[in-house]
């Protein structure tokens, strides 16, 4: 019986993977539907279709999972349809299913079905056809980026990374009538892109050097290379990250994404589509083990935007923005886990960032919904009118501080860790702003939930906790956010207790091999940890004292201006990149366009118009014109004879 | 040089001053008699080259009738020297470096002929004389000869036709 | 008499006459000048037919005839197109009261 059971297991076990293309499949069918009827469907049926095809993937999803967990589990590569057949060049379009793989799509397809939910009540108020609009194009989101997370080779993946650009832009541009919100729509867009070139440079030259961009041919073929090439591909690969995951310089699209409706930032700006350079590099994580310095520049670059954001966020005053440059700062730390060589680590911080910054975002937006305002200091005293939200919203915030037992506490530790082993300044300043993330975020809590309401009386009249369509997503998140630190428990507490950990194993085994990662003892792990707790206990109470009763009002003065003007970097790029490129522009234009292409096109139009007025005076009519043509005509005729003759 | 060739040139040259004169003259009917001597020395290198009954018909048909018709009509008309409006003095020049050129392109491309030493057989010859001429126009070429009589008809009707006053 | 000195000469009249009918705006003279352009030719053909003549004779005591024929049918043709030609100057004068070629440059419209 067992033998036979353990035959149907066998057969069976790679059934559902092979199926993974109904996964992104669900998605588009719900973008299709919603998109082209948008006209006619009726709010609840949209909604049923946008939230319905997700939970659909979510549950495809899950059997997959269930098959990755067996024993005997290797890659399943489903190959959908030959994309590209050039000569010696194939790529096809395919799916990869693995770990790495699967885990994303797992936070995908369920954080999204959450955010899905939510939005059938907070995007009510709409009108029927751009409420469809909206699910249209949120399933579409949700299609590209699991195109992105499946693709077997680059290119596909850059098919997502596209996707999810194109995604970012409609969906921030959502209100259009509104030309603040198109500005910020273009300018996420404009910026994506400009990290995009990055990554396609990469992608040819991996073709020029590897002659693929499957996933698995080129990392094989890596450790083999010199160097500097595989340097030269990561940092190319790198520039594109900084501008999908909005690292310094290319991240100031992103506290300006807050113009769309906040489940967007929810669910693009903080769940997944920025966590999309993070997956990149995890992905090709054996070709920025042979590149050290790519990994140093990633570390640095990494580390700077999180303590360069968390500066900013200590002074704004929307609460949209606050959690905008959160995200920047908390993206800041993924990569330094990158960066020093905690994989793990870093995708362990994308999962448990998923849940408390949705969570956040999900908060916050109950908090707009409630009371038509985004300035905290017109807020206060929430915590007796939204209790739900209250709740949820303060879990979240003790979990990015990084307050045990909840989960941020367990990532972000993993990743501090791996950063002193690998330089203790690392430590110090990934420490200095962790203080600084449990300041802003309480002191954001504090200025919104607690103390007095500083609102309208009208407000204060209409206040009352959202429907259960939101509160149910912040439910459930929060629990998340408080339970899955303990999937990454760490060596110190318990021997192999750290389940994500050898459950990505098999993705990170090659650069284990390649390069060991130091290890720490137990005692230095434990002062360490204990070094961060205490920062963040300081940060947070000193926080919540100082805000809970006294909220920042006044005007900000000197550093204080300077931080809540974000270091004045929107017009520092005005200055050094957009003026010129204008001024180029508008010289190519009047010299240029007006006098040189202008010039001929109307040039020739003039010359023929002259000729043909010359030509004309030809036809006058008289025939002893006509004779003289003849007499000249004939005498040519015997000339060219002549000389024919000759 | 013998008399044949005086009397060429002699002819020659009078032909062509007469041409240029009846190109030149002011006067319509001025032109018509220098055209006349034209036709006067034609029928001379006609009768140079013996051909008889060419050179007195085109004296008869030409310089007797045609010529009178011309006169006729510009007596009908009244035209006098000064009626005549001028041409634009560029066209005149085009016209006459025109008709340089023509001359010019013939010279040259007949320059190089091979007929260049052939000879026009003068004073001698039975082909121009009125007996053969006739025998061989009404032996091989009676058709065309009575096909012009059709012509002549058609000519009168249509002259008679345009010349109406309806 | 070498050919080439009738040659030139017909070259010389025809060219004399298409100089004419280039150069002036009274109809009738420029009528003329087709008639003096004519008999250029004319002279040309009889030329032609005696060379024939002197070369052929011992062949064909009639060679070269047919150049005469020719130039009597010229003469023919000539005097119907004289006739017919002046008819519609005079209708021209009749209906303009000038007889400038100019005049005629309907064409144009």
């Amino acid at each position: 019986m067992s033998l036979v059971t353990g035959i149907v297991q066998l057969v069976t076990i790679n059934i559902m993977s092979k199926l993974v293309y109904l996964v992104p499949l669900f998605p588009l069918i719900g973008f299709l539907i919603n998109g082209l009827f948008r006209k006619s469907l009726s709010k609840s049926l949209t909604g049923i279709i946008g939230c319905g095809t997700i939970l659909a993937s979510f549950i495809v999803s899950l059997t997959i999972f269930s098959d990755t967990r067996k024993a005997g589990f290797d890659t399943v590569i489903v190959k959908l349809f030959d994309f590209i057949n050039v000569d010696k060049l194939q790529i096809p379009f395919s799916f990869q299913v693995d770990q790495l793989s699967i885990l994303f799509l797992l936070i995908i397809t369920g954080v999204g079905f959450l955010i899905h939910l939510y939005s059938t009540s907070y995007m009510h108020d709409e009108e029927n056809e751009h409420y469809a609009r909206y699910f249209s194009y949120l399933n579409l989101f949700v299609f590209s980026m699991l195109i992105l997370v499946l693709g077997a080779n680059y290119v596909i993946m850059f098919i997502g990374w596209e996707g999810v650009g194109l995604c970012s832009y409609l969906l921030i541009g959502y209100w259009f009538k509104n030309t603040q919100y198109d500005d910020a729509a273009k300018k996420a867009f404009i910026m994506n892109r400009i990290g995009d070139l990055g990554f396609l440079i990469a992608v040819f030259w991996m073709i020029n050097q590897f002659g693929s961009v499957n996933f698995a041919e080129v990392f094989a073929k890596a450790p083999g290379t010199s160097v500097g090439i595989l340097t030269g591909i990561t940092l190319l690969l790198f520039v594109g990250a900084t501008g999908k995951s909005a690292q310094i310089p290319l991240y100031t699209w992103l506290p300006d994404a807050m113009a769309g409706p906040t489940p967007v930032s929810a669910l693009i700006h903080a769940a997944t589509m920025v966590t999309a350079g993070i997956y990149m590099i995890a992905r090709s994580n054996v070709m920025y083990t042979l590149s050290p310095i790519s990994q140093t520049v990633v570390a640095i670059i990494g580390l700077a935007t999180a303590f360069f954001a968390a500066t900013i966020a200590l002074k704004q005053n929307d609460i949209k923005k606050v959690l905008a440059y959160s995200t920047v700062s908390q993206l800041g730390y993924m990569f330094l886990g990158l960066g020093v060589g905690a994989y793990t680590g870093a995708v362990f911080h994308v999962m448990t960032h998923a849940f408390f910054k949705a969570l956040l975002f999900l908060g916050a937006g109950s908090v707009i919904h409630a009371l038509h305002e985004q300035d905290i200091r017109k807020m206060g005293a929430l915590k007796k009118f939204m209790p739900i939200t209250h709740i949820t919203f303060l879990l979240a915030c003790l979990a990015i501080a990084g307050i045990p037992p909840f989960s941020g506490f367990f990532s972000k530790d993993e990743i501090l860790a791996a950063a002193y082993a690998r330089n203790p300044i690392y430590f110090v300043v990934g420490v200095i702003t962790a203080l600084m993330t449990a300041f802003y975020m309480f002191r954001l809590y504090a200025t919104t939930f607690l103390g007095n309401f500083r609102g309208t009386r009208e407000q204060e009249h209409h206040l009352h906790e959202s429907p259960s369509a939101i509160t149910i997503p912040l439910i459930i998140l929060a629990i998340l956010a408080v339970i899955a630190g303990f999937v990454g428990i760490p060596q110190v507490f318990a021997k192999d207790a750290h389940i994500l950990h050898n459950f990505l194993s098999p993705i990170f085994e090659k650069s284990e091999s390649l390069k060991q990662t130091p290890e720490l003892s137990n005692s230095m792990e434990l002062t360490l940890m204990a070094i961060s707790v205490a920062v963040a206990l300081i940060g947070t109470i000193y926080a919540w004292r100082k805000f809970s009763n006294n909220p920042e009002l006044d005007e900000p003065q000197g550093l204080a201006k300077i931080l809540s003007n974000k270091w004045y970097v929107d017009e520092l790029y005005e200055a050094m990149i957009l003026r010129p490129i204008n001024a180029f522009g508008k010289f190519l234009n009047d010299v240029f366009e007006k006098s040189i292409v202008d010039g001929i096109v109307n040039g020739v139009g003039r010359t023929i118009q002259y000729g043909s007025r010359q030509l004309r005076l030809l036809q006058s009519g008289q025939v002893g014109g006509y004779v003289l043509m003849m007499v000249l005509g004939i005498v040519i005729l015997f000339v060219i004879q002549i000389i024919l003759k000759k | 040089m013998g008399t044949t060739q005086i009397l060429f040139w002699f002819l020659s040259v009078l032909a062509i001053l007469s041409a240029i004169m009846v190109v030149v003259s002011k006067n319509p009917v001025h032109s018509v008699l220098w055209l006349i001597i034209v036709f006067f020395a034609i029928s001379g290198h006609y009768i140079l080259l013996n051909a008889q009954f060419l050179a007195i018909v085109n004296l008869i048909v030409y310089a007797g009738a045609i010529m009178v018709l011309f006169l006729f009509v510009i007596m009908l008309m009244n035209l006098n020297a000064d009626a005549e409006p001028q041409k634009n003095k560029w066209l005149k020049i085009a016209g006459v470096i025109a008709g340089g050129a023509l001359l010019l392109v013939f010279v040259a491309a007949l320059k190089n002929a091979d007929l260049k030493n052939q000879i026009a057989e003068v004073n001698s010859g039975d082909i121009g004389l009125i007996h053969n001429l006739g025998i061989a126009l009404f032996n091989d070429y009676v058709i065309p000869f009575e096909i012009s009589s059709v012509l002549f008809l058609s000519a009168m009707v249509g002259a008679v036709v345009i010349g109406k006053k309806d | 008499m070498p050919i080439n000195y009738y040659i030139f000469l017909a070259v010389a009249l025809f060219c004399i006459g298409v100089a004419g009918v280039l150069t002036r705006r009274n109809a009738i003279i420029i009528f003329m000048c087709v008639e003096l352009m004519l008999n250029a030719v004319n002279l040309l053909l009889v030329a032609f037919s005696k060379m024939h003549h002197l070369a052929l004779a011992k062949v064909d005591p009639n060679a070269g005839i047919n150049g005469q024929i020719f130039v009597f049918f010229i003469m023919v043709v000539a005097a119907a197109e004289v006739s017919v030609g002046l008819a519609i100057i005079v209708m021209m004068y009749r209906n303009t009261h000038s007889i400038d070629v100019n005049f005629l440059n309907r064409l144009k419209h």
